[in-house]
């Protein structure tokens, strides 16, 4: 199951000219508001029309300009949740549900309204109409609504972006559970690089209408050149981890493939998966182990890349294990530390500045 | 009501709420129709077709009245194929005064439920055809329902403009008790005997009461249906 774009269409102030692949998984489509995410993820519902180009799923053409091929919105079986929600007003819960459920060819699988009820929290709001619930709630309802028309992949368009921040976390874990139990594809467009990190897989990076990057979550986000895209305050790292065990004092064991790392407390039991997005200005580097230090979490590693910024900061790029870290420090520091790309390091992160909402299930 | 009214009178009111109720029930479909094509598509000739459809509002009923007769008279090209393929005959029947009363509402009727049509938000619309929903399943499975406030109001308003009409029916059907004298035609009728003003002013508590009947009905119905539609 693999979705592939390549279109063009002109847009005030800029044409829009994208070529990407989403693979499994969930595919996070990042860029600033006006960057034309929005188009594309239309252009691919069939809501807007490209000037030129393809858009096939999985082998199947969904728009083909050359082959005036343009499948109607209503065959291309693509469940699309919509930053506002649009619950049918007049309809309850139940029947917003059930809407797209005839229309599913009778082969197509999917989970059944009691399971995605179950798991989306709905079971209590079945009878209730739309205009009787919250934000959050009315959102939970529309990726249901999207799931039990059995699509074949999931659009979502800034799901999250009408909510509170308290909301946002509420629905987080829902969303990772679409993830990870359904394990239909996502192609999730979005300007929180917080929101790409806890749940993307792959990662496009559209700018002014371009692809400026893309690839696995992990590397298009512990990239260097990206930080400019993420912006210095959002830009971090994202690293597989399982918890190990929780400890007395509150603090919660992982391993990540560099070592250990102490986090606060977490739920969930030993052995569960998670991923940890350490912000790059979280990170202090030391170029032996210090000790008499009250941080905890100290990975070894070398320095890949270092990237100097425009102000008086440098990015450096350090390989833990198999995986990425980025570092945002001074260049004054690097200078005196002599960084340089192969020169081993130690990255130190204090525990209690990785944020619980920074912390997903992996 | 039979006593009260004698068998002239009780004829005429029968007779209007008839035409009316044809009137309207068959132009309703098309009324929606044509103004969901006002509302949502662009074509060519959009502006002229608005223009004609508006025309009744704005030309004497006599007007409408003598085209109708020359259009669907017995010898007009249209009334003429018409009685000869169905055998349908509009001139001095009551079916015609059902065209004519049908005629005259349509603008009002087109003009309420267009603006029902624009208050829905398109995109409600969008989010039913990625459901797999196909367009005219989306028509009647929330636009329809969400307009409905409108559709009663347009249907109300085009029926209690239906029972009012005159100059188009009279022109075009005459004023035959029991085939085409309607509500308003028996009035003027009465009025023109002596002694007559008793019997024409039964007819028009008649009316009133009807006119506010009409009114109330719509009134209830619409906020049921805008309740509905506000999904609280």
């Amino acid at each position: 199951m693999s979705l592939e774009v390549d279109i063009t269409r002109p847009l005030a102030g800029f044409d829009l000219r994208v070529a990407f692949e989403a693979p499994g998984g969930v595919t996070a489509l990042f860029g600033r508001s006006g960057a034309g995410k929005t188009t594309v993820i239309n252009a691919i519902a069939g809501l807007e029309r490209p000037a030129t180009g393809r858009i096939t799923l999985s082998g199947q053409t969904l728009f083909d300009a050359q082959a005036r091929v343009n499948l109607p919105v209503h065959r291309r079986r693509l469940g699309y949740v919509f930053q506002d929600g649009r619950l049918f007003p007049h309809l309850s819960v139940r029947q917003n549900l059930t809407y797209g459920q005839g229309f599913a060819p009778r082969g197509a699988i999917g989970p059944r309204l009691d399971e995605v009820a179950d798991l989306l929290g709905l079971a209590a709001l079945l009878d209730r109409r739309p205009g009787a619930l919250s934000g959050g709630e009315k959102q939970r309802v529309a990726f249901g609504r999207a799931l039990l028309a059995r699509p074949r992949m999931l659009l979502m368009d800034e799901p999250l972006a009408a909510l509170d921040a308290a909301r946002k976390e509420e629905i987080l874990p829902y969303l990772e559970r679409l993830r990870d139990q359904i394990g239909l594809p996502i192609l999730y467009v979005s300007h929180s690089v917080a929101e790409v990190a806890r749940l993307a897989t792959s990662v496009v990076v559209l700018d002014a209408g371009r692809v400026v990057r893309s690839g696995p979550a992990e590397q298009v986000l512990s990239d260097p050149a990206m930080v400019r895209q993420f912006g210095l305050r959002e830009a971090g790292a994202v690293l597989p981890a399982q918890i190990i065990r929780h400890h007395g004092d509150g603090l919660t064991e992982l391993a990540v493939s560099g070592g250990r790392l102490f986090l606060p407390e977490m739920d969930q039991p030993p052995g569960t998966p998670t991923r940890v997005r350490i912000l790059a200005h979280d990170v202090i580097v030391a170029d032996h182990a210090p000790v008499g230090l009250s941080a905890l979490n100290l990975l070894p590693g070398t320095v890949v890349t270092l990237r100097d910024g425009q102000g008086p900061g440098v990015i450096v790029q350090i390989q833990c294990g198999c995986d990425l870290l980025l570092a945002r420090i001074t260049r004054r520091s690097a200078e005196a530390l002599h960084l340089a790309p192969g020169r081993p390091v130690h990255a130190v992160i204090k525990t209690v500045s990785i944020a619980r909402t920074d912390v997903g299930a992996g | 009501m039979n006593d009260w009214l004698g068998p002239e009178e009780w004829q005429a009111v029968a007779l209007s709420l008839k035409v009316s109720f044809w009137a309207i029930g068959l132009s309703l479909p098309f009324g929606i129709l044509t103004a969901y094509a006002l509302a949502r598509w662009s074509f060519p000739g959009k502006q002229v077709l608005n223009g004609v459809i508006h025309l009744p509002l704005i030309l004497p009923p006599v007007v409408t009245g003598y085209l109708l007769l020359l259009t669907f008279g017995r010898r007009g090209p249209v009334g003429g194929w018409l009685e000869q393929v169905f055998g349908l005959v509009f001139a001095f029947r009551w079916t015609g005064a059902a065209l004519a009363a049908a005629i005259m509402a349509f603008p009002l009727m087109v003009r309420s439920i267009r603006l029902a049509i624009e208050a829905v938000d398109p995109r409600l619309e969008q989010a039913a055809a990625t459901l797999g929903a196909p367009q005219i399943w989306v028509f009647a499975t929330v636009t329809l329902p969400l307009i409905l406030p409108g559709v009663i109001a347009g249907a109300i308003l085009g029926f209690a403009k239906a029972m009012g009409e005159f100059g188009a029916t009279i022109t075009f059907v005459s004023n035959i008790p029991g085939q085409t004298q309607t509500l308003p035609s028996a009035i003027y009728t009465f009025l023109q005997v002596p002694g007559g003003d008793t019997a024409a002013l039964r007819l028009v508590a008649v009316s009133v009461v009807v006119a506010m009947a009409a009114l109330t009905v719509s009134e209830i119905l619409a906020r049921r249906a805008a309740r509905r539609v506000a999904g609280a």
